[in-house]
């Protein structure tokens, strides 16, 4: 494995990926993934479901060890307690019937971590109830939180991620499962708060097109391997085409990206906007 | 009597919030094999000779630490099962074994709450307040890995540990209330009364508090109605906690203007 020579800028990055490769149950998950991220970065992780999106997740939260390479979080090595990262999972159990309300979720990201039973309510109620103006969630702080709608649950989310005060955001597939109006005021929240705070947003997504007005670079993952850039530089045939070891042509139409495959017969579309009728992702290949 | 109410409290007190953390974390299942197991227990400390409480506590320790290590490699409900029906057969042998002390195993079934004798309300008490201890301590980490087990992974919390950990204090609160209440009745308190609070309130420090106070009041009523009428204490808690829980889901379902979820 070739070493690249030393970036000037790897010292500032808040998340450093070197060689990173992953081999679960005698497959290849990753191979040679690198990339950097920088303070207040919108990023996001872009591929098809099984690309790698949440085990490249799990390495960076320290919750998968990776066969090779390194990950350096705020320029050291990641620890599982490390505070600089903030996590919104794609899957969270919340039953319409707990008795759970939002701010409780939020007050969780706070100390959740922590034994016994917590103090300092009025303290700990400003914190939340800033932290919920911070993401416009406000006006539901008092509903059951398993009964807001899904747009509703990610701000909730973001917040009980955010009030640790991380430097890097983690959010793994929020927009899934939303409808557009709710995709679009989340990827702007996530914006807003990457600009105002200097959080880096690092966020997956097996469709590019609700994050391309606000992407300031991108990962893309195919079959485990990834590059890395800005729109331009990674949506590209010839980079594609490399990445899936197939051929691959990429499509304009109206602002939007269409990412197709195949040489032969019917082409399959990449990736597309969600609920098309056409081929999902993960079935790119020409039959 | 003064015993017996003394002890339907305690007893109350326990369910009522170790019922909190079952109903919220949706491990109603484990809750119901951990003291139904432990009968096997009781039944194996009768066939030797020893006190059943002994008994009681190593199986039902023994469930909960097999769920908990069982269920971190496979699905949770059929490490639960196993469990269960592996405590059980053992307890069936151990019966087939004893039959002349069987009486006094089945009464572990339904329990004696009309007939606790002084010197065991201590122990109850001591482990009621273990109990109590334990699930303050992992009042935060239970809550963060019923809802984000992922997350809380990822600040340092070990969500099996927790888990495990929640397991044993259920079969603490199994151990101390069983030989009061008896194995149907312990199941009953600790789910009726803190699903009926959970639908009628929504913040989880206020569902604690009204699923012990609805723990309290059915242990009251049930007792005081069988004593009145000479019908089993287990059929009015059982009753009672399914009554409150339907008149508790109309209600909130009326609020709200639509029909409830099923």
């Amino acid at each position: 494995m070739n070493v690249p020579a030393p970036d000037p800028s790897a010292d500032d990055a808040i998340l450093n990926v070197d060689g990173v490769g992953v081999w679960l149950a005698g497959r290849e998950v990753l191979r040679d993934v690198r990339f950097r991220i920088m303070p207040g970065e919108f990023t996001g992780l872009i591929g098809s479901n099984g690309a790698g999106k949440t085990t490249l997740f799990r390495v960076i939260l320290g919750l998968q060890t990776s066969s090779t390479g390194s990950v350096l979080v705020g320029g050291r090595p990641r620890n599982r307690r490390n505070p600089i990262i903030g996590y919104v999972p794609q899957k969270i159990f919340l039953d319409p019937d707990m008795p759970l309300r939002a701010r409780d979720v939020v007050a969780l990201g706070l100390d959740g971590h922590r034994l016994g039973v917590p103090l300092g309510w009025g303290r700990r109620r400003k914190a939340v109830d800033s932290m919920l103006d911070a993401v416009d969630a406000r006006r539901f702080a008092d509903a059951r939180v398993g009964n807001l709608s899904g747009g509703e649950q990610q701000r909730v989310l973001i917040a009980h991620a955010l009030i640790s005060r991380p430097r890097l955001l983690l959010l793994d597939e929020p927009l899934a499962n939303l409808d557009i109006g709710a995709e679009g005021e989340v990827v702007a929240l996530l914006a807003r708060i990457a600009r105002e705070q200097r959080i880096a947003v690092f966020i997956s997504a097996h469709d590019v097109n609700p994050l391309l007005p606000v992407m300031d670079r991108l990962v893309y993952i195919a079959a485990g391997k990834t590059a890395s850039g800005t729109t331009a530089e990674v949506i590209r045939p010839e980079v594609l085409s490399a990445l899936y070891g197939q051929h691959v042509d990429v499509l304009r139409v109206h602002g939007r990206i269409l990412v197709v495959a195949g040489t032969e017969g019917p082409p399959a579309v990449m990736f597309e906007q969600p609920n098309s009728a056409a081929v999902g992702p993960g079935i790119a290949s020409p039959r | 009597m003064v015993n017996t109410w003394i002890a339907a409290t305690l007893v109350a007190v326990i369910a009522g919030a170790v019922g909190f953390f079952v109903v919220l974390r949706g491990a109603a299942f484990a809750a119901h094999a951990i003291p139904h197991g432990a009968f096997g227990g009781a039944a194996g400390a009768v066939l030797i000779g020893v006190n059943p409480i002994a008994g009681l506590g190593v199986f039902a320790v023994g469930g909960a630490l097999g769920i908990g290590w069982l269920g971190r490699r496979g699905r949770h409900d059929v490490a639960t099962a196993l469990a269960l029906v592996l405590m059980l057969g053992l307890g069936a042998l151990f019966l087939s074994f004893s039959v002349e002390y069987a009486a006094a195993v089945y009464s572990l079934l339904f329990g004696e709450v009309l007939g606790v004798p002084s010197d065991e309300l201590l122990p109850i008490a001591g482990l009621g307040i273990a109990c109590i201890a334990a699930l303050a301590v992992l009042y935060r980490p239970l809550m963060l890995t019923s809802i984000a087990p992922e997350v809380a992974e990822a600040r340092g919390v070990g969500a099996q540990r927790i888990e495990t950990g929640f397991l044993l204090v259920v079969a603490l609160a199994a151990t101390m209330t069983v030989p009061v209440v008896g194995v149907l009745l312990m199941f009953s308190l600790m789910i009726g009364p803190a699903a009926t609070a959970g639908s009628l309130t929504r913040s989880p420090r206020n569902a604690i508090a009204l699923s012990v106070l609805l723990a309290l009041a059915t242990v009251w009523l049930a007792v005081a109605v069988s004593y009145l009428t000479n019908l089993p204490v287990g059929f009015f808690v059982g009753t009672l906690g399914a009554v409150s829980y339907g008149c508790a889901r109309i209600w909130t379902a009326r609020r709200r203007g639509r029909t409830a979820p099923a």
